[in-house]
């Protein structure tokens, strides 16, 4: 390990510190926000582990976050198991689940598997209410735990910190080497002797790992757990525009995306609640037209001009 | 027998939006996640203009092509066409048109959010209709002979005419279509727009016996990519069986189990095409 490294370790070890410090100045509202903006920060940046490297658009976090929420919900509520039990089990069936899906769409052209992790979310949703409503009987499940939104706000700050660490760590590896050559051609990386297919589907168990163990966490957020309130495809969408809002070359890119991005998205939620998907499409739009590499590329560019 | 009628009936209708799909990715190469929304625009002024006018929905139909072609156009021609010339590789193609359709699909529910936000609820021709001993409304059978009016007129056009052969032939290969002297930008922008408009008024059509509502949207374009998928892209005549497959598959899992599965039973069927023909129905494999 290089002193640059070492330093850049001791820089993230700084600002998890200052950043679990938080709830100690803040509470209620600003808590809240700031727990939700924790919750984004972990998933865009796991999110972007995959995507950004591959440019392979996953929709899939509403999917596995589904998968964690609904998991601990019924878990504790028709079997009696304790939160804890339940959110090591869920991210596990999500990551076994995203083996499954890299497996079969993976090996293809990267546009099917965009297009198959597009309806996933609402697909799984249809599924688990017709099971619940055929098999479980409908009867709502609840999640209740002695959480405050600091506890809960401490777990998503350590699943974001376990997440960059790991982000750091695959840049680093043979993976993250072999995934930027991907990335930049899949033909060229398949003659060096790359496997391809199986870079990727790694890559895509981590994202779902941590997307079902983010929804396993925020599950005691919403006590009662229905289908229809996990498994949203919009939370999928999101988590894309925040990555790519921020930029998703660099790992901290999302980071820049999440917090602006989760402010003005709950003044909107706030004072025009019709206007929320005019907007994300706006945004998408924006981002495509004017900052293709996010706001870190944006600032790359010109801090490229200036040396010049 | 009712099943497989009925599931007839709602392939042909498909098949018009996924012949629509079709037009847009394999020729002009944009993969346009806003088809569902260009559908249920389609829907939308059918309701709007039954229940302001009453106007018949096949009338709407001619007002809604010639519009949707003119909205296609443009969309394609200054917002998607700088993409296509800003791209070094298709695949930056694929995901900034992937993501620019994403904004449009959403910009357009918003939209339509604020014009209707409830169900487009209308009642045309809902009148009961015997065919081969099954009964079906009369509606499914006219949105069914329409949808196979325009299905074949665009197949003739396609096969048997000088401007379909050209667009055939951009959708073979951009760089070989410019060698012989097709203008491909005028090419795609045509069969963006004419897709555009097919999907529409398969909308408007659709809209007769089902219910649509502004964010349904997803679904159809969920269904149209599985169904062009299976048939092949580009692929006219795969789009049509495998649309039909998709309808009858539905009908049958939400008459027998559940409606609530049709989008379940539809993924159970993509993943059966990726994993044992992904080149499509009819297609070839790919070296």
């Amino acid at each position: 390990m290089t002193s640059a490294e070492t330093g850049k370790l001791a820089l993230g070890a700084v600002c998890v510190l200052a950043a679990a410090s938080a709830p100690f100045f803040s509470d209620g509202y600003w808590l809240s926000i700031a727990t939700t903006a924790m919750m984004y920060i972990a998933l865009s940046t796991s999110w972007a582990l995959f995507s950004g490297p591959t440019h392979l658009i996953a929709l899939s976090t509403g999917a596995f976050f589904g998968i964690g929420g609904y998991l601990v919900g019924s878990g504790m509520s028709d079997y009696d198991q304790g939160f804890w039990t339940m959110a090591l089990i869920a991210p596990l069936v999500a990551t076994v689940l995203a083996l499954l899906i890299g497996l079969a769409t993976l090996r293809l052209k990267g546009v099917y598997f965009v297009i198959f992790t597009l309806g996933l979310s609402e697909m799984i949703r249809n599924l688990v209410s017709w099971v619940q409503n055929n098999f479980l009987g409908s009867r709502g499940l609840y999640v209740l735990t002695d959480f405050t939104e600091a506890h809960i706000y401490w777990m998503l700050l350590t699943v974001a910190a376990v997440v960059f660490f790991s982000g750091w760590w695959v840049n680093r590896s043979r993976l993250g080497f072999a995934l930027r050559i991907i990335g930049n051609d899949e033909e060229v990386a398949r003659h060096v002797g790359i496997n391809t297919a199986w870079s990727k589907v790694i890559l895509f168990m981590t994202t779902g790992f941590f997307a079902a163990l983010v929804g396993a966490i925020v599950a005691p957020r919403y006590s009662y757990i229905e289908p229809n309130v996990v498994f949203s495809p919009q939370l999928s969408f999101l988590v894309v525009i925040m990555a790519l809002l921020g930029g998703v070359h660099r790992l901290w890119g999302p980071l820049l995306g999440v917090i602006p991005f989760t402010l003005i998205w709950e003044a909107i939620t706030i004072s025009f609640p019709a206007s929320t998907t005019l907007f994300l499409g706006l945004t998408f739009l924006l981002i495509v037209y004017l900052i293709p590499n996010g706001f870190v590329g944006a600032f790359e560019t010109v801090t490229g001009r200036i040396r010049k | 027998m009712d099943i497989l009628i009925s599931g007839l009936l709602l392939g042909g209708t498909y098949a018009l939006m996924a012949m629509g799909l079709n037009l847009q990715y394999g020729v002009a190469r944009i993969m346009n996640l806003a088809n569902g929304e260009m559908l249920v625009l389609g829907g939308l002024a059918a309701f709007w203009l039954f229940t302001t006018a009453a106007v018949s929905p096949l009338l709407t139909a001619f007002v809604v092509a010639p519009l949707a072609f003119a909205g296609n156009w443009l969309i394609y021609r200054y917002l998607l066409l700088p993409l296509v010339r800003r791209a070094k590789s298709t695949g930056q193609l694929e995901v900034d048109s992937i993501l620019a359709t994403f904004g449009m699909s959403f910009a357009l529910v918003g939209i339509m959010v604020s014009i209707h936000g409830e169900y487009f609820t209308y009642s045309y021709l809902a009148d009961p209709f015997s065919i081969l001993g099954s009964t079906v409304a009369l509606n499914r059978f006219i949105a069914f002979l329409a949808a196979a009016a325009i299905g074949f007129a665009l197949y003739y056009w396609l096969n048997h005419t000088y401007a379909g052969t050209a667009v055939r032939a951009v959708s073979v290969s951009t760089e070989a279509a410019g060698l012989v002297g097709i203008n491909v930008d005028k090419v795609s922008a045509m069969a963006f727009a004419l897709g555009g408009a097919v999907t529409a008024v398969g909308g408007t059509l659709i809209s007769t016996f089902i219910t649509l509502d502004a964010s349904v949207g997803v679904i159809f374009t969920m269904k149209a990519l599985i169904i062009m998928i299976m048939g092949g892209v580009g692929d006219i005549r795969g789009a049509v069986i495998a649309a039909l497959i998709l309808g009858l598959v539905e009908t049958a899992v939400a008459t027998i189990i559940d409606p609530g599965l049709t989008l379940a039973s539809a993924y159970v069927i993509f993943l059966a095409v990726l994993l044992f023909r992904p080149q499509g129905l009819f297609g070839r494999r790919s070296s």
